[in-house]
């Protein structure tokens, strides 16, 4: 009797745990984004997002944070797809998945990925802000996030390239086509929606970004003139606000709350283009 | 080809900037010295390095469990469609910058400490804000770990008549035992190169802290904090914090690969 009652205790107790686990985490972040939603709500309407800051960030908006927040990502995104499709495409169709050269490069992928994001700020202060001469800018900060986003940019394109199914190729190949056609023709139009997923998660990325922008592409909350002038990432005038400027956190809050639901936005349409890439794949 | 570019170049600059003050100075120098006073030349980096340590050491301590147990509820003990809406939400908070995390630690966790442990700013704040921000992480990485249990595993299990938990605790999570592993590995990775929350909430004082209230700061925040106005040795003294972060998540890093590859194998 004993024997059968013990065990059932303990599974109704583990039970018991496991459950109370998974609520609190749901709990946790159910207060976080309550408590910025109630927070930033308020605060946020089309004057927010145009108009300049005025007193430090304590009153006006965030309009040219916002242009500078996009002209890193544009940077960023030129910089980073072609090369980080290149990568994908040499590491997927040009080497065998075991063979040395691209265990090499998936290893140094993996520490690139590891890398914290101060390191990134300290490795584009020296290259891009002393060595190239650019000073802070946006042309420095947009490079030093292309370096940070390639190896997720690399792993989901190659997974994607790889996901193609074999008949495919093999077809292409029978037909006489060449390799650079196979890639243009076939490859890419196949995997496109996993590319599409790996260059928004890139963005993602990016967009989180705040370590890295201190010290590359600087501070300065004017709207800038050119891609050599400094601009505010919308993280960074987040943290300024909330650690510099006394007063700050209401307008702090509100541009967190911008911030969050761009990420989802850009989250959500990269679970969309994941989506239909499993959907297209399955229905062959 | 290029990535292996990049990160030799990261190291590459990053240690040149960092080796005429360790050539000089002598690498000891960073951890016996009288204190961090970079600019009289006394660059004592210990202090820092234990503050990592414990943040990132405090806050695996609370994600772990929770994350693990959180993936184990998904696959075990939830219905498929909550099951899938808890994921789901587990995949967009990974996505919540450090800053948000930060501010909401600094606006809501930090004067809620103060009303409890005095000054507010502590190691405490920085390690719960740390565990929600790895909590994804773990979270994520164990439950694909649970998802490549082989089902003849969980069905022999079945046949047996073992219960729920008894199946978890003894087929399941042994099995997944080195994806979990490996998720928690690069968790740590992730908590120790944090800057920006621990930065907003851990108060910054440079000592060793003697109690979980006492404010610390850690090797990324003394860089991002020192950086914007350091010239000369201290700006070397900093690069050299850099240098040895990226030591440790690399080396994080590939005891994940090998613990991920032994799984492989067995």
């Amino acid at each position: 009797m004993r024997t059968a009652e013990r065990p059932r205790w303990r599974g109704l107790a583990a039970a018991g745990v496991v459950h109370g686990a998974a609520l609190a985490v749901l709990g946790a972040f159910a207060w976080i984004l309550g408590d910025l939603l109630v927070a930033g709500l308020g605060q946020v309407d089309w004057a927010f997002l145009t108009a300049p800051p005025q007193d430090a960030g304590r009153a006006g908006g965030v309009g040219p944070i916002l242009a500078s927040t996009g002209i890193l990502l544009a940077i960023c995104l030129v910089v980073a797809v072609p090369l980080g499709l290149g990568a994908a495409i040499f590491l997927a169709e040009f080497t065998p998945a075991e063979g040395r050269l691209g265990r090499l490069v998936r290893r140094s992928l993996d520490v690139l990925a590891g890398v914290p994001s101060i390191v990134f700020g300290l490795f584009g202060n020296v290259l891009f802000c002393k060595t190239l001469g650019l000073g802070f800018s946006l042309l420095s900060g947009g490079l030093t996030l292309a370096c940070m986003a390639l190896p997720l940019i690399i792993r989901t394109a190659e997974a994607s390239l790889r996901a193609v199914p074999p008949g495919l190729r093999q077809s292409a190949v029978a037909l006489g086509m060449s390799r650079t056609s196979v890639v243009r023709h076939l490859l890419l139009p196949a995997a496109a929606p996993g590319l599409l997923a790996g260059f928004v998660l890139g963005v993602g990325r990016a967009l989180a970004e705040t370590a890295a922008l201190i010290f590359t592409s600087g501070y300065v909350d004017r709207l800038p003139e050119s891609i050599l002038d400094s601009g505010r990432a919308l993280s960074v005038h987040i943290y300024d606000l909330s650690m510099n400027v006394p007063g700050g956190d209401h307008r702090a809050a509100a541009s967190a709350l911008v911030l969050v639901v761009a990420l989802l936005a850009i989250n959500g349409a990269s679970a969309l283009a994941m989506g239909r890439f499993g959907r297209r794949l399955g229905a062959r | 080809m290029l990535s292996a570019v990049i990160v030799l170049a990261i190291f590459g600059l990053v240690l040149a900037e960092a080796a005429p003050l360790i050539a000089r100075v002598g690498p000891a120098a960073f951890f016996t010295d009288a204190g961090w006073q970079p600019t009289s030349g006394r660059f004592n980096l210990s202090p820092m390095l234990w503050g990592t340590l414990l943040t990132a050491a405090g806050a695996l301590l609370l994600a772990g469990p929770v994350g693990v147990l959180t993936a184990v509820h998904g696959r075990f003990y939830a219905p498929p469609a909550w099951a899938r809406v808890q994921r789901r939400v587990v995949e967009l908070l990974a996505g919540i910058p450090s800053v948000v995390y930060g501010f909401w630690g600094l606006t809501v966790l930090v004067p809620l400490i103060a009303r409890l442990a005095p000054p507010g700013p502590s190691l405490l704040a920085g390690i719960l804000v740390l565990a929600l921000m790895i909590l994804p992480t773990v979270t994520l990485l164990a439950d694909a770990a649970l998802a490549a249990v082989p089902a003849e595993q969980l069905q022999g299990a079945a046949a047996l008549g073992l219960g729920r938990w008894a199946t978890v605790r003894g087929v399941a999570l042994p099995a997944a035992r080195a994806g979990i592993g490996t998720g928690v590995l690069l968790a740590l990775g992730r908590a120790v190169g944090e800057t920006m929350a621990v930065l907003m909430v851990c108060g910054n004082v440079v000592q060793v802290p003697e109690s979980l209230a006492d404010p610390v700061r850690t090797l990324a925040a003394n860089v991002a904090l020192e950086m914007a106005y350091a010239m000369g040795d201290h700006r070397a003294a900093l690069f050299v914090a850099g240098a040895l972060l990226t030591a440790l998540a690399a080396l994080l890093v590939a005891l994940a690969a090998v613990v991920g590859r032994r799984h492989a194998h067995g």
